[in-house]
């Protein structure tokens, strides 16, 4: 597991444990390296560690056991100030008694650079957020999307190599928060900074993320690019926490290395992946995802499985239906269909067939 | 701070005022409600029963405010300039006096003293002729006592005249002959009616016999007054006073002649052709015999300066001024002090308040930054004080800081200091300065806290991650907006500060008192409220003067007591 030591990494958390009382560990035996121009998620629930990781990183909190390094280098010594990483903060923390202009060339200032170094800069940095006209303004004065953009500008104008966000965007709306995702991917991988981007909105870490952290509970879960891990999920939090999921709990009934038969509390049988089970009688969860979950059998193959299901309640939601079923005893069994033309809206109290390819019915821990 | 200036008025862009001006600089003429009626009109109907219900539930405050607060002010500011006491007691001296000058003559005219009679009489026997005393005593000092003695002997001036009138008809000593003249009809009926029960009828004088003897009859007319509620009897049955004989001599030597309707006309008429040939009283020498005050030129420039009904007097008092007959000038010397206190005070003050931010700001940040058990112990801390006696505080300090006090006695033992040179902390400035630090402390505390407390830590961390050294951090991020707090808290303690009485008064000894020492001794013990009140009047306008200038400088706005 370890991944300590490994050449390429930028960003490393090397068995890091984290107490603040000195009962609890916030952060439990922490390994995690990043390359360098990595844009890297956390996602987790709310108190799973998340800041906690990011301000040791920061140098704001001190690990209580394990190294971070940072480009090689151990900086658990180092200062906040002295390790030039740039921080957004989920309140933006942009000075108040300072304009916009002022609160960008504080960094510069700080670093003693020279007065016209320090203005090209700044304007640059504005230019780069689109902000060139608010420069004399407070940030008081502007709106919450503005003030977000003044606080990207601000962390990237001294251009540190590292870039952390802490819920940059939780206080935005939803439309505002898809421009400026786009806008924040976009800017790190021109720039090719390195960005560890906290959040607990799981679509803004699928959207934006080269990898996505999952934590909970003070550890990572899991940890991969979206796809594999909305497809691929390791562990049934995982796969509850990604996405919508449908779980059917049972008991394993038989295991090879590549499928597994898994008898359902309800009685029925169902073959599946075997994740994270590992011999007869392991309680498992199993998961399929909604949308692939079909209604037509018939455009299944031979070797899918079919189960009988009530239909509970029908929601047109424009682009999808989704509709909620009864299986196996399971109320909140949900599928997902899409608006084509062929398509039949199932109405609430008739029983249908459905059925799903065993690879994506996915047996994981109970 | 340089920027803290910038107020919403330095707002650009659109602010919803001027968002709302430009929408309405779109419309020709002004905004319609939807029933027609002008916007504006509608809108102040429906805000009017709002704005009233909020004045009722301020109404009991605001009630209270004016009777406790704004009336006692402006009760103050009157009295600083109020002298009404000189014309009231000598409106006759007053009035002849005004014509006098002391340039030509250094001492008034035999028509002053004459007048100076009749008033001291009437001033005496309603005792108000001490009172003057003591208030012209604070401008020249002598006075008090001249005033006093000549009280005592005025009943006997002009007494020539009562007997060349009785010498030439005894019917004059008889009240009732001046009852006949003087007294209304109505009122001798109603004043023998009389029976002892209820109020005694209010002696009326008779129709127009001021016109014809308008000395004596003002004169008379204060005698009834003075026997009715002074003596509590009648007129009718009191020997009537010298002055009256006086004035009636005055009156007839200047009347050509009596009317015949008048009562008594004819023994009027008598004693009018008599009086040139009256021997005449000096009273001029009269006076100057009790006390030969009354020959000093100052004793009557100052009656003369002081007959206004106001006066400025005490306000020059209250910078060491006086005035002279030459205008205004220093007082002398010796009688310098109020401008030194008011320095001083001033002085003392801001070195207070400079030592309450010192002392202040680091317990306030920690405060503001301690887990919530801990702060909440140290805000206990900070608030004990308020929950002991100032008096005891005080005297505690006095136990602490005198010679033979615990720290003078730790510092010897320590060796700091030898036993024979203790230092000397109390009784003097520095004992006020520690005294009244440790009181006002928590006034400084507790702003400077509500306003550190609504400062995110994030603001510190966002520096640090943007380069800045803890000390930078602090100095360009943490401070500037913690500023709001040090102003609201400097203006706190030291408008407390200097009006503050009772630390100085017991620590501060000769060296170490305020103003507000001085303003209570002057309402308590030499009861000059008059210039208390100059002084109190000018300590507020200095307050409100710093307050301008604090508004103008850092600007009001930047002062928060919290959120
Ligand atoms: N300064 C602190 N002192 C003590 N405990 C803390 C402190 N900061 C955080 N914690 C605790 O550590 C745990 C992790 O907190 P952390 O702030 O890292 O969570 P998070 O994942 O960022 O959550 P969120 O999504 O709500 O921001 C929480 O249980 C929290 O109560
Ligand atoms: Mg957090």
């Amino acid at each position: 597991m370890p991944v300590a030591n490994d050449a390429s990494a930028f960003v490393e958390f090397d068995r890091v444990q984290k107490s603040y009382d000195g009962e609890q560990l916030v952060v439990k035996d922490l390994n995690l390296s990043m390359p360098k121009g990595e844009f890297l998620t956390m996602l987790g629930p709310s108190g799973s560690g998340k800041t906690t990781c990011l301000m040791m990183l920061a140098g704001f909190e001190t690990a209580t056991h394990g190294d971070i390094r940072l480009d090689g280098k151990p900086i658990n010594d180092i200062p906040p100030h002295k390790r030039g990483i740039g921080m957004v903060f989920q309140n933006y923390a942009l000075f108040p008694h300072m304009t916009v202009a002022e609160n960008l060339a504080f960094p510069l200032q700080v670093r003693k650079m020279d007065r016209n170094t320090q203005e090209e800069k700044v304007k640059r940095a504005l230019g780069r957020v689109q902000m060139n006209d608010f420069a004399g303004r407070r940030p008081a004065q502007l709106s919450g999307g503005q003030q977000q953009r003044i606080a990207l500008a601000r962390a990237l104008v001294f251009e540190p190599e590292l870039v952390l966000m802490d819920e940059p965007l939780g206080a935005l709306d939803k439309q505002l928060r898809e421009t400026l995702q786009f806008e924040i991917t976009n800017l790190a991988h021109e720039l090719g900074i390195t960005v560890v981007y906290v959040t607990h909105d799981q679509t803004e870490a699928l959207t934006m993320s080269d990898r996505v952290a999952v934590f909970e509970n003070g550890r990572i879960q899991q940890l991969a690019a979206p796809d594999e891990l909305y497809e691929e999920p390791q562990n049934s939090f995982v796969a509850q926490f990604i996405g919508e999921n449908n779980t059917l709990e049972g008991v394993v009934a038989e295991i090879t290395d590549t499928t597994c038969v898994v008898k359902l509390d309800s009685g029925e049988v169902i073959d599946a992946v075997p994740v994270n089970v590992n011999k007869v009688g392991d309680r498992t969860k199993v998961s399929i995802r909604p949308e692939r979950v079909e209604v037509d059998t018939k455009k299944l193959g031979p070797n899918a499985h079919t189960l009988k299901a009530e239909v509970l309640e029908f929601v047109y939601m424009g682009d999808i239906f989704r509709t909620r079923l009864r299986v196996a005893g399971n109320t909140d069994f949900v599928i997902k269909t899409r608006n084509s033309p062929d398509q039949t809206k199932l109405t609430p109290g008739t029983t249908i067939d459905i059925g799903w390819l065993p690879r994506d019915c996915r047996a994981l821990d109970a | 701070m340089s920027n803290a200036t910038t107020g919403p008025d330095n707002l650009t862009g659109v602010t919803p005022d001027t968002g709302l001006k430009i929408g309405q600089s779109d419309e020709s003429g002004p905004m319609l409600a939807a029933d027609g009626t002008p916007l504006k009109k509608s809108l102040n109907r429906a805000l009017r029963k709002q704005k009233i219900r909020a004045l009722a539930l301020i109404a009991p405050l605001l009630i209270f405010i004016l009777a406790t607060f704004i009336y006692p002010i402006g009760e103050m500011l009157f009295r600083s300039v109020e002298n009404q006491i000189v014309g009231e007691v000598l409106p006759r001296t007053v009035r002849v006096l005004a014509d006098w000058e002391s340039e030509n003559d250094p001492v008034p005219g035999d028509a002053v003293f004459s007048a100076l009679t009749k008033d001291m009489m009437v001033a005496v026997e309603e005792k108000n002729h001490t009172r003057l005393g003591s208030r012209l005593n604070y401008e020249v000092s002598g006075v008090s006592s001249l005033f006093r003695k000549s009280g005592r002997s005025v009943d006997d001036f002009g007494e020539v005249y009562t007997d060349q009138f009785i010498a030439l008809d005894p019917a004059w000593e008889d009240p009732l002959t001046f009852v006949s003249i003087f007294a209304d009809e109505a009122w001798v009926e109603a004043d023998a009616a009389y029976d002892g029960e209820g109020r005694r009828p209010r002696f009326l004088l008779r129709d127009g016999v001021g016109e014809v003897l308008p000395q004596t009859a003002s004169m008379y007319r204060d005698f009834a007054r003075v026997v009715q509620t002074e003596d509590e009897d009648s007129p009718t049955e009191e020997d009537v006073w010298n002055s009256v004989y006086l004035a009636l001599y005055e009156d007839l030597s200047v009347q050509p002649d009596i009317p015949a309707g008048l009562p008594q006309a004819e023994m009027l008429a008598t004693a009018r052709g008599a009086v040139a040939d009256f021997e005449t009283a000096d009273l001029r020498a009269a006076f100057v015999d009790v006390d030969e005050g009354w020959e000093e030129t100052r004793v009557w420039q100052t009656i003369q300066q002081y007959s206004a009904p106001y006066t400025t007097g005490y306000f020059l008092n209250s910078v060491d001024l006086q005035k002279t007959p030459d205008g205004v000038d220093w007082r002398p010397e010796n009688e310098q002090i109020y401008v030194t206190l008011f320095i001083r005070t001033m002085i003392m003050s801001t070195i207070i308040t400079v030592s309450c931010i010192l002392l202040g700001y680091p317990v306030a940040w920690l405060l503001a930054n301690l887990p919530a058990s801990k702060a909440n112990l140290l805000m206990i801390l900070v608030l004990l004080p308020f929950w002991t006696s100032l008096l005891v505080r005080t005297s505690a300090w006095k136990a602490l800081l005198q010679n033979q006090g615990v720290i003078n006695d730790l510092a010897v033992w320590i060796g700091i200091v030898a036993d024979d040179n203790r230092l000397a902390l109390i009784n003097n400035a520095t004992g006020t300065v520690i005294a009244m630090t440790h009181i006002l402390l928590p006034f400084m505390i507790l702003p400077l806290y509500s306003v550190m407390k609504t400062i995110p830590p994030s603001y510190l961390r966002a520096a640090k991650s943007l380069g800045a050294t803890n000390v930078t951090a602090f100095r360009r991020v943490y401070f500037p907006q913690s500023v709001p707090g040090i102003g609201a808290g400097s203006i706190l303690v030291f408008i407390l500060s200097i009006g503050y009485y009772i630390t100085p008064e017991i620590v501060g000894g000769t060296k170490g008192v305020f103003i507000s020492n001085r303003i209570a001794y002057h309402i308590s013990t030499s009861l000059n409220w008059g210039l208390a009140a100059a002084l109190g009047s000018i300590l507020l306008a200095v307050v409100l003067l710093l307050y301008w200038c604090y508004d103008r400088i850092v600007g009001i706005d930047n002062v928060k007591l919290g959120g």
